[in-house]
């Protein structure tokens, strides 16, 4: 068992400045006992997954509510490559189409959150899987 | 047979049945029991039922917004209400029941929804459907990059041009979007703030261009920055130079565009981003005074623009709760302006304002139920006495509506406005022991946050403190902690859910190829024009901005003349004013 919490980078993108999402998902795994940073708004996908490197984070939740998610969201997946940080879980939500949504997972995004999915549900996604990329790198 | 002969008949009939004595009018009745014995009575009842319920049963006894609720109310809750101080009529101030004197009897709201995606051409095409269903009015959607003031072909831009609305990058996409439409004829509504000063001197110049002097325009532009910062987040220029901004729209508009309103003042995006109904209440009202104080401060008389200034609020989907906070709203303002700032002009006491379905209310999951969640919502708009109103469709929380499912909400104003009735009356639940109690309480909460800003200073120095943005955070958690709890219900969310992925409704997708055309577009107009004007009529603009007492207004509109593009005017005005980045909190 690791002692050091999961770290998780909350992340917003684009010029998108809907951040009540964001913010909520921030607290409640601060809740759960897990480091967060959030970035606040206005990020490049290059900014976010350096941000992300820098800190040793475990996973990157980005939330885009204003459309863009298929142009932001492979992206981020592609700069996860670039930087050698494939191991880091990428997980987002918003409003995202189902059809989108199943296009983003079968690029390697590994959820995505829609409007009204439970704080549980993330909370418990994130446990279980950046806890298995901490075992993991360590 | 004759009249009387038919009578006599009934009348004997009468006598040979047992007799009814009726005591009703009182004479002989049991005497009534005293209202304070009546009281002890149903509290004795209401005690009982609620041991019976139990711990758990779900039952809710706050608002939406944690006001905490008693189970009845009664006269003794509105013994501090004085009709004459806090209610009067209908269209008197202090205008708690309303600004107009019959409501809807003379003049129904403006059924305006809400529209704009990809190209200026695609919108357009909308608005003609629109107009056509007996919409009354046109109310513009812009995509994140004209809000945030760049251009379809900025890097910025990737991924967002047409997205969340219209892509207008310069005056040719403006005459664009109103082709074939009488701009003397119809009002039109825009939703832009950062850059709103640039999108009217578009909307002037397109106008003009087709002949219809600017005095003739009617319609508002939101240019409520101040909103920006608290809660939506589209600012460009720190929050010092962008008042100046608007009172230098204020003032032009005040002087040259009598029928325009000069800005709609916003709560509507502060209770989206999480807000209760009090802060909401509470912070948009501070933002219209503290735009109030900018004006005088520049030398305006109160009773000058005051009259233009307009509001936009939220209904959610609290019932009682909105249609208390809209008649508080009403409430507040009149006293203020016409206390605190010295107005003369009933005119400027009186509060008129928008509304817009909540959509935070709204759920991915089983989306037709927001189309009753839409009507409910609606009614109590109309029910708050609203001056247009525009109702969500119910695939927003997915995507960009589609036509059918806008044709649906606004269905919705037209079964409201013409079948249920409920314009006959006016503030039909005036005096209502209930909403006169929490329309009192909605007033006290935003007094009492009224004293909490002028602690900071103002709205400005709150806002760079984080107050607002503090506020807000806590209110969307704790909410949204309530419903994990599932001490609330949302049908479909937590309760009544269906196993299902996701509902098959049609949705609209801006592709690609519109990002792409737009830049192209673009390009086009920046290859066609005259540079050598393009260049002096933003240099004249940066002297402007550097000068307060030269209105910008005048410059701008020779700048979009000039077809210059958003993004070029904003990056002029930038090396003068700056850009703003805030300190997230969360």
């Amino acid at each position: 068992m690791n002692e050091r919490p999961l770290r998780i980078v909350i992340a917003k993108a684009g010029l998108d400045g809907h951040d009540r999402g964001a913010k909520v998902i921030a607290r409640a795994l601060r809740d759960a006992g897990m480091e967060v940073i959030y970035t606040g708004l206005f990020q490049t996908p290059e900014q976010i997954v350096q941000t992300a490197v820098q800190e040793d984070a475990d996973g990157i939740g980005l939330s885009i509510l204003s459309g863009a998610h298929m142009t932001l969201f492979p992206l981020v997946v592609e700069q996860l490559q670039a930087q050698g940080a494939g191991d880091i879980v990428f997980f987002g939500g918003g409003t995202i189409p189902p059809d989108d949504a199943q296009r983003l997972r079968d690029l390697g995004v590994r959820a995505i959150f829609t409007p009204g999915a439970p704080l549980q549900d993330i909370v418990d996604f994130v446990r279980s899987e950046c806890g298995k990329r901490r075992a993991l790198v360590g | 047979m004759t009249p009387s002969a038919s009578s006599g008949q009934a009348l004997r009939q009468a006598q040979d049945r047992p007799q009814i004595i009726d005591r009703t009018s009182g004479l002989g009745a049991q005497p009534t029991p005293d209202f304070e014995e009546q009281r002890r009575h149903w509290e004795e009842r209401s005690a009982r039922g609620r041991r019976r319920r139990g711990p758990g049963s779900g039952a809710v006894d706050r608002t939406i917004s944690d006001v905490p609720l008693k189970v009845a109310y009664d006269p003794s809750d509105v013994a501090d209400l004085d009709p004459a101080r806090d209610l009067a009529w209908p269209g008197a101030y202090p205008y708690t029941r309303g600004i107009h004197a019959n409501g809807y009897r003379d003049r129904l709201w403006t059924m305006r929804q809400f529209a704009g995606f990809g190209t200026a051409a695609q919108t357009n095409a909308r608005y003609h459907f629109l107009l056509a269903q007996g919409q009354h009015g046109l109310s513009v959607a812009f995509d994140m990059p004209t809000l945030m003031g760049y251009d379809s072909d900025a890097a910025q831009a990737r991924g967002e041009v047409g997205k969340c609305g219209v892509a207008i990058d310069s005056l040719a996409d403006m005459e664009l979007l109103f082709d074939g439409i009488d701009m003397a004829d119809i009002t039109t509504s825009m939703t832009i703030n950062g850059p709103a000063c640039i999108a009217l001197a578009q909307y002037v110049a397109a106008a003009e261009k087709k002949g219809i002097p600017r005095a003739k325009l009617g319609g508002t532009i939101q240019a409520d920055i101040l909103k920006e910062y608290i809660a939506q987040k589209e600012w460009i220029f720190p929050p010092r130079p962008h008042m100046r901004i608007i009172v230098d729209m204020i003032d032009f508009c005040t002087r040259e565009m009598p029928k325009w309103n000069t800005i709609s003042i916003s709560g509507y995006h502060i209770r989206e981003a999480g807000s209760t109904a009090a802060q909401e209440l509470a912070f948009t009202l501070a933002d219209g005074f503290a735009y109030v104080e900018a004006c005088m401060a520049a030398g305006m008389d109160v009773d000058s623009f005051a009259p233009r200034l307009s509001f936009f609020f939220n209904s959610h989907i609290d019932f009682f709760e909105e249609i208390a906070k809209f008649r508080a709203a009403r409430r507040i303002y009149a006293r203020h302006m016409r206390e605190k700032y010295g107005a003369r002009n009933p005119r400027s006491w009186q509060l008129r304002f928008h509304t817009q379905t909540a959509g935070c209310s709204a759920t991915a999951q089983q989306p037709e139920n927001n189309i009753v969640r839409v009507a409910f919502e609606a009614m109590a708009a109309v029910l708050g006495g609203t001056q247009s109103l525009h109702t969500n469709s119910m695939d927003e929380v997915l995507a960009l509506p589609t036509e059918k499912s806008v044709e649906i909400a606004l269905r919705t104003q037209q079964v409201l406005a013409y079948e249920t009735n409920v314009t006959n009356v006016v503030d039909p639940l005036g005096g209502s022991y209930y909403v006169e109690a929490l329309t009192a309480e909605m007033e006290r909460q935003a007094e009492s946050y009224f004293a909490q800003i002028a602690e900071y200073g103002g709205v400005i120095e709150a806002i760079e403190a984080g107050f607002f943005q503090r506020e807000i955070a806590e209110a969307s958690y704790r909410y949204q902690r309530s419903i994990e709890a599932k001490e609330r219900i949302v049908v479909g969310v937590n309760a009544f859910a269906k196993d299902e992925e996701a509902a098959e409704i049609e949705l609209l997708k801006i592709t690609e190829e519109t990002e792409r055309g737009q830049a192209r577009a673009v390009q086009a107009v920046r290859q066609g024009r005259d540079g050598a004007s393009v260049a002096s009529s933003l240099d004249r603009l940066q002297a402007a901005c550097r000068d307060p007492k030269d209105n910008l207004m005048p410059h701008l509109i020779d700048s979009v003349n000039a077809y210059c593009t958003e993004g070029e005017i904003v990056e002029a005005m930038a090396k003068v004013y700056g850009r703003y980045t805030e300190t997230a909190v969360v």
